[in-house]
């Protein structure tokens, strides 16, 4: 596993002790068969050990079976709409042989969950449900002991279906997990050695599952930060400055304190009015006067791509093989391109909420976020408090892609509340959540490449500058290569981006995808070969040509040498450990540029699929948010000053935009789980630029695609 | 200004004395505690937070609630009849037509004008209908579907 993989953000510090001790928890527990585990990968624990490092407790996540027979798995990972509420408890149901509906998955409250470093990276069902697994079966054979002792039978006999344990070949003794956990009191740290469930056993993992949460989305009953309520809350409106880097120099607040019903709070860099309606502290707001010094201004969306390789830091090998003049020596033809993609926005329906209420030395703050542990952090150390005094509640999220992983307004709300002595709600206004969005950053990729008299590819020299190395390492087989990678997403470089940048769906993918993918298809081209024959000639990689011929087979892919006119495009990728190919065929307006993406199909090997149902939506969801960085979002802004501020400008994909969608999901059995997620919106930009290439002969090396560049590009 | 404003919320009569250039999504989220009704973007761009105005959708953060004055507003809480979900509600959950289901309450109440004005919409239909709603986990292919799925349920099975 490459680091970019899952250093999102710090991931090194997966599985930090849990706020309370051990014996501390337990306590709270109350009684059942409690099963702790570790999750996390056992070489970064096992090298933290070695570098003297304090390892976790001895646990982060736990699942119970209470006295009532209900099972409760305990995580501080959060359900974005990803799905993972239903995936996690079906992977727990099955190994556990009880019906889906027993189980209660509790997620996210720092009181109640232990320490989770954050939802994000397609890493809950990789990750979390491999020891998931272990632990339910860990407490499958526990119960199984009790029932052995209460049967008066050897556990050899016994089986398990729905929650009751039965003998074998005497089916009226049996006994149900509540009578077997009643009155007692059970903590087991997770060996590891318990037996897992065979694939072919699998009753529940495997099927199609709807989502558990839908019933109470579909009727409004569904809480969202925004949506709860306390005694005497007061909401928030913060006064904002016009660009980032802005100084504040004068400020008048006597204009707001004239809104009645008013309160203003004036405390160092924060300036809030608090009112028990948010119109009328939008009122208030509205009133106040500031001046501000704006700092001088050089980069905007045009030049930005020049200014990033100017400041580019040292570039770090991420592969290497091979000998690259050797490489070009051998090489008939020789490409050099360069790719460029802007800042993108996540752009959540739900915008950055919390509500927040400081009670004593008590902090209790109810916020749409990613990752509410460090959350807790920030709010313990802005207001001085011990982080056990302080509770996370991450009620549902209103969407996330990488963008609620920073928490500004949980602290905000923290700060205001705690001023105020009232609980304080923040929810930012659309304009905010442009303004503070840690965009995707804009990012350049360099690549040299060639092909020897047989369309081998004998040279690939990348270069990947700002958007991060995670997908950059190309899978063909290539005698000469490197790949390096100028910058990150995570390690900011001073003075590069205006503006706070940081990770989006698939972070660096969906940027270097493009790159290389189209690098591919413009070598395909010149070699005078098919797309898809040319990828197939050039792998070794069985996962990647099972994909390929998948999605080919699906979309009745026939071989021709592009551009064919027939709008067809081609683009393979890996995220997360999972392997996509994607097909896709579009029309393109050629007097106005226009693109209609009509028809797209995506094959996706993603190990063990928990939830297919969970997994196809996901794809569905990626292949079509993926149109959007594709074809039209792009941030415009001028220094830190951001003129997309709501929907009017920048567009997102819409009911029109949508193409037929298929999706195939390669179902490995035998295979670990890997990341579903993320990963099929990598292959978006790739996949559109070769089918608009194919349409009308017009290659556009910059995202987004837009009809003025595709216009520009016309051969 | 303020002024005593009437009209029925989810088939119960209500009177509220508040400021007539107040929006309604506010004033359903905080004087009634409704708050299916979600703000996305306060411009009209998002469709959030549609509701049901005389069985027609509307933006209610772009409606003043003096406008709702002797009429009759619906919202999500108020789209079940008798612990019985509509079949919109319904097919969103059979399809799986929501992710983070932020914006499912608007989507169904958009959905509702478009199968009150249409019982046999084409895909066209029902796209352009849609397309002024946003959702961000692009859940469009099955939103789709379960309108679809819908309409020939409130037609009958026809």
């Amino acid at each position: 596993m490459k680091d970019d993989e899952y250093l999102d953000l710090d991931f090194k510090d997966i599985g930090i002790l849990p706020p309370l001790s051990r014996r501390e928890f337990l306590k709270l527990l109350g009684g059942g068969v409690v099963i702790l585990f570790s999750v996390g990968d056992p070489l970064i624990l096992e090298a933290q050990r070695r570098r003297g490092e304090a390892l976790p407790d001895d646990f982060n996540a736990f699942l119970r079976i209470g006295e009532d027979g209900r099972v409760s798995c305990f995580t501080g990972k959060v359900e974005l709409g990803q799905g993972v509420i239903t995936s996690l408890a079906q992977m727990l149901a099955d190994e556990l042989e009880v019906p889906l509906d027993v189980v209660d998955m509790v997620m996210g409250d720092t009181d109640l969950c232990p320490y989770d470093r954050g939802t994000y990276g397609s890493m809950t069902t990789r990750f979390f449900g491999p020891p998931l697994r272990a632990a339910a079966a860990e407490a499958r054979a526990v119960l199984i002991e009790l029932a052995a002792e209460h049967l008066q039978a050897s556990p050899s006999q016994l089986k398990v279906k729905e929650g009751v344990v039965y003998h074998e070949s005497q089916r009226q003794k049996k006994v149900s997990y509540a009578q077997l956990t009643k009155g007692k009191k059970i903590a087991r740290r997770l060996k590891g050695e318990a037996v897992l469930e065979k694939p072919s056993d699998f009753t529940i993992v495997g099927k199609p599952v709807l989502h558990r949460d839908a019933m109470e989305k579909v009727t409004g009953k569904a809480k969202f930060a925004g949506d709860l309520r306390e005694p005497g809350m007061l909401y928030a409106r913060i006064l904002r400055p016009p660009a980032h880097g802005a100084k504040l120099t004068s400020v008048d607040t006597s204009g707001a304190k004239k809104v009645k019903g008013t309160r203003v709070i004036e405390d160092d860099d924060l300036i809030a009015v608090l009112h028990e309606d948010p119109e009328q502290a939008a009122e208030a707001l509205k009133q106040i006067q500031a001046q501000w010094m704006k700092p001088v201004v050089k980069v905007d969306e045009k030049n930005i791509f020049g200014h990033l390789i100017k400041v580019a830091p040292e570039g770090d090998v991420v592969s290497e093989g091979g000998n690259l003049a050797k490489g070009e020596e051998i090489s008939k033809v020789v490409v050099e391109e360069t790719y460029l993609d802007g800042y993108v926005a996540h752009a959540t329906i739900e915008t950055h909420t919390a509500l927040a209420k400081v009670e004593g030395d008590k902090a209790t703050i109810w916020a749409s976020t990613q990752t509410p542990f460090p959350l807790k952090g920030d709010v313990a150390s802005v207001l001085g408090l011990p982080e056990k005094n302080v509770r996370i509640i991450p009620p549902f999220v209103g969407g996330g892609f990488g963008g609620k992983t920073r928490n500004q307004q949980g602290v905000e709300a923290a700060r205001l509340a705690k001023l105020s002595g009232k609980p304080v709600q923040v929810t930012w206004t659309r304009a905010e959540e442009f303004f503070y969005d840690t965009f995707r950053p804009a990012a350049v990729v360099k690549i040299k490449a060639g092909i020897n008299g047989s369309a081998l590819v004998t040279l690939w020299d990348y270069g990947v500058y700002f958007a991060g190395s995670r997908g950059s390492e190309h899978f063909y087989d290539i005698p000469h290569h490197r790949t390096m990678a100028f910058g990150s997403v995570w390690r900011r470089t001073p003075g590069s981006h205006p503006f706070g940048t940081g990770a989006w769906r698939a972070p660096a993918n969906n940027t270097n995808t493009f790159a290389r993918e189209s690098h591919i298809n413009i070598m395909a081209a010149k070699a005078g070969i098919d797309p898809l024959e040319f990828r197939l000639k050039n792998l070794k990689d069985k996962r990647m040509i099972r994909v390929l011929k998948a999605a080919a087979k699906k979309f009745g892919w026939k071989p021709a040498k592009a551009p064919s006119g027939r709008g067809y495009g081609i683009a393979g990728g890996r995220d997360s450990g999972t392997y996509l190919a994607h097909m896709a065929e579009v029309e393109v307006d050629k007097k106005t540029g226009q693109v209609k993406v009509k028809r797209v199909v995506c094959a996706q090997d993603m190990g063990l699929c928990i939830n297919p149902a969970g997994a196809k939506i996901q794809m569905e969801g990626c292949i079509t948010m993926g149109l959007g960085y594709a074809l039209k979002e792009d941030i415009h802004f001028k220094g830190g000053e951001i003129f997309d501020l709501n929907f009017d400008t920048y567009e997102i994909p819409r009911f029109s935009w949508t193409p037929k969608i298929e999706t195939i999901v390669i179902d490995d059995r035998e295979a670990t789980p890997q990341g579903g997620g993320e990963p099929a919106i990598v292959c978006m930009g790739a996949v559109i630029a070769e089918a608009i290439y194919d349409a009308v002969g017009a290659r556009v090396f910059q995202m987004p695609m837009t009809p003025e560049r595709i216009k520009a590009a016309m051969p | 200004m303020s002024k005593t404003i009437r009209f029925k919320l989810n088939g119960q009569a209500k009177s509220l004395t508040v400021d007539r250039e107040r929006m309604l999504l506010w004033v359903l989220r905080t004087d009634f505690g409704l708050t299916g009704t979600k703000f996305g973007c306060g411009e009209g761009c998002c469709g959030a937070c549609t509701v049901l105005v005389n069985n027609e959708a509307v933006r209610s953060c772009q409606l003043p609630v003096k406008d709702v004055d002797g009429k009759k507003v619906t919202t999500i809480e108020g789209l079940a009849k008798n612990g019985d979900l509509h079949p919109l509600q319904k097919a969103f959950i059979k399809h799986d037509a929501l992710q983070c289901g932020y914006c499912t309450p608007g989507m169904i109440l958009n959905a509702y004008d478009l199968l009150i004005k249409n019982s046999r919409p084409t895909l066209k239909e029902i796209k352009d209908g849609m397309d002024e709603n946003l959702c961000r986990c692009a859940s469009y292919q099955r939103i789709v579907q379960a309108i679809q799925d819908a309409a020939r349920e409130m037609r009958g099975g026809r």
